[in-house]
């Protein structure tokens, strides 16, 4: 601690360090919280479950694996004895055609109840940039791109078409109730219409699901209610003797889910640049200390120290420098994350514009960067501590 | 009973390809409160025998015991704990750490060596200090003082651990004669005070005169006493 400058240096890398890797895991969560919550809560709910093999072949929206009533009451029911769900939704998914009596295009189309999906996925309706935002019978809400392809608006009559499970076509005419933001993602650009319009449009005579989204009160708690449900649902087998049910949770439907993983794995490589910075320029100052202090740490060996009190000096030492860089370090990190909310930061992600970074961390990553900090400081001293308890006396006392 | 016992003690040690007979078979006797002094040209031996003395190395052959304990079975642990209850050190080059003051410098032997409680420190720091007349200079760093100041410094530091022994390797060489001889006097007041036995190492003739005990070394043999 002699040699303030130095100590300075040391101290002030080991908190650059600090604060980078604070703001950049505070940063990165946010966006990924941002975004796992602007796809769960836009479209795609916390977990989903389909008939078996649904999912294999949700590009084709198959009509044949829907969930009928029998099956239905049982996935409601087990849905219902598990605690933690705090909303469900039932959705009829099928592509269909799109037309404006000029031109025609294909569209794909969720038939939902307005309520339950509003409960279920809440940002949907906050998606809705022109009209009301509600679902009505008789109304659809077009996704943008379509709207803007077709050159519809809201107000305006269009057509859509579609095939039932037996192979028949019907078409039914709607009013444009709305149009919708994209959302990023599969499913982000499909159109929404009343579950009893899409039952009406595949002439079904009893309603048949293609999937049920379900919304956690706790996200945290996503694992536990994916495995009770999964438990409860693999009760239920078919003909084949092999589960009825598949159940996922959001990060198998979303491709995002990688994005996210990736962001892990870069803060785990940050949190390694961070071990790596520490440790260098905590081992180069104790290496200094000890070759600076050569006579000094024969002396005080000379006098009676201990080998494990020399040891224990230069970890101190060691320890004292990484503690007070961590400190300094989390202070100043909170003090750039809170700048940084108070900046209010918006960037854009695909489609979607203007969406407000609130980077935040919790004492848990403070407590563990911190740990680290002091433990790599601590092992960094280790050899040069080391190193200075094994001098012999005699050549210390005789080092120029 | 002798505080210091050597019996045909001897160390060897090479010098690249070449074997330095360093001490040679010395046999002689230090007794408790005594203030003897090792005199002889460069090169005699006196250092070799302090180091052993202060049980910093080990000898090659014979036995020499301190306070009744044969340091040569020591390992570097033992003698450490050995050193920091029984003997004090005073270096040619004074050896003060530099950033702590003269109370400072006095002091740490007993936070690291003895584990002293503070106000027990307290007491006796400044009673050494005013003993050897640094109390006023008690807040100086060792770039502040003079040389003969900072041994006496060193003195003070070298009894604060209330050992049996002190041992000073060349304590004068560094000062001037004025100096040099209020240190020894300082030495010798501290000795006849505390009953400490005094262990130095010259080749200063005028400075020898004031042992009571004065050892001739010449190439690592006893030559007289």
């Amino acid at each position: 601690m002699r040699y303030k400058r130095r100590t300075l240096l040391t101290v002030s890398l080991v908190t650059v360090g600090v604060v980078s890797v604070l703001v950049f895991i505070s940063v990165s969560g946010s966006f990924k919280n941002m975004m796992i919550g602007q796809i769960t809560d836009s479209f795609l709910g916390h977990i989903q479950i389909h008939k078996k093999g649904y999912v294999a072949s949700i590009d084709s929206l198959p009509l044949t694996l829907n969930l009928g009533p029998n099956a239905l009451q049982k996935i409601e029911k087990a849905i219902k004895q598990t605690p933690d769900i705090e909303a469900y939704a039932k959705r009829i998914k099928f592509g269909g055609m799109f037309s404006n009596f000029v031109e025609t295009t294909n569209v794909r189309l969720n038939g939902v109840y307005p309520e339950d999906e509003a409960g279920t996925v809440p940002l949907l309706l906050s998606r809705v940039r022109e009209g009301e935002r509600t679902i009505r019978t008789g109304e659809i809400l077009v996704p943008e791109l379509l709207a803007k392809g077709m050159k519809v608006k809201v107000g305006d009559t269009v057509v859509v078409i579609a095939t039932n499970r037996d192979g028949s076509v019907n078409g039914k005419q709607f009013r444009v109730g709305g149009i919708l933001e994209s959302a990023t993602g599969p499913g982000g650009r499909d159109g929404y219409i009343h579950i009893d319009d899409a039952a009406e449009i595949l002439r079904m005579d009893t309603i048949q699901i293609s999937e049920i989204a379900i919304r956690l009160k706790n996200f945290d708690k996503l694992q536990e209610v994916f495995d009770r449900l999964k438990g409860e649902l693999s009760k239920e087998l078919n003909k084949q003797g092999k589960p009825a049910f598949e159940v996922h949770t959001w990060e198998k439907l979303s491709p995002f889910y990688n994005i996210a993983r990736m962001i892990d794995v870069m803060t785990f490589f940050v949190k390694l640049m961070l071990i790596a910075i520490v440790l260098i320029s905590i081992m180069n100052v104790m290496v200094m200390a000890v070759y600076e202090r050569v006579r000094e740490i024969g002396t005080i060996a000379a006098i009676g120290t201990l080998p494990g009190k020399i040891v224990a000096m230069f970890l101190i030492e060691g320890f004292s420098l990484g503690l007070f860089g961590a400190v300094v370090g989390d202070i100043l990190g909170i003090a750039v994350i809170s700048v940084l909310n108070v900046a209010k930061v918006s960037f854009n992600f695909g489609r979607q514009k203007g969406l407000l970074l609130s980077p935040g961390i919790n004492p848990q990553d403070i407590l563990l960067i911190s740990i680290i900090v002091i433990t790599i400081s601590v092992l960094a001293s280790l050899q040069p501590a080391y190193k200075a308890s094994r001098m012999n006396p005699i050549d210390a006392l005789r080092h120029v | 009973m002798s505080l210091i016992a050597a019996h045909d003690l001897s160390k060897t040690y090479l010098k690249g390809e070449t074997r330095v007979e360093a001490l040679k078979g010395l046999n002689f006797g230090v007794e408790p409160a005594s203030f003897v002094s090792f005199v002889g040209p460069s090169g005699s031996g006196k250092t070799t025998l302090l180091n052993l003395i202060g049980c910093l190395d080990k000898p090659t052959s014979g036995i020499l015991r301190v306070d009744d304990t044969d340091v040569s079975t020591l390992n570097t642990r033992m003698a450490a704990a050995f050193r920091g209850r029984k003997i004090g050190f005073i270096f040619q080059d004074f050896n003060l750490i530099p950033v702590l003051t003269v109370y400072e410098n006095v002091g740490y032997p007993l936070v690291l060596v003895q584990n002293t409680p503070s106000s027990e420190r307290k007491q006796r720091i400044l009673a050494l200090l005013d003993a050897v007349g640094m109390a006023e200079l008690r807040d100086k760093y060792p770039d502040q003082i003079s040389g003969g100041q900072k041994q006496r410094v060193a003195v003070a530091r070298a009894l604060v651990t209330k050992p049996k022994l002190v041992l000073a390797d060349e304590p004068t060489a560094n000062l001037d004669h004025k100096t040099a001889y209020m240190v020894i006097n300082i030495m010798k007041k501290m000795k006849n005070e505390l009953g400490t036995t005094f262990i130095f190492s010259t080749h200063d003739q005028k400075i020898v005169g004031e042992a009571e005990i004065v050892y001739t070394l010449e190439d690592g043999e006893l030559d007289g006493r």
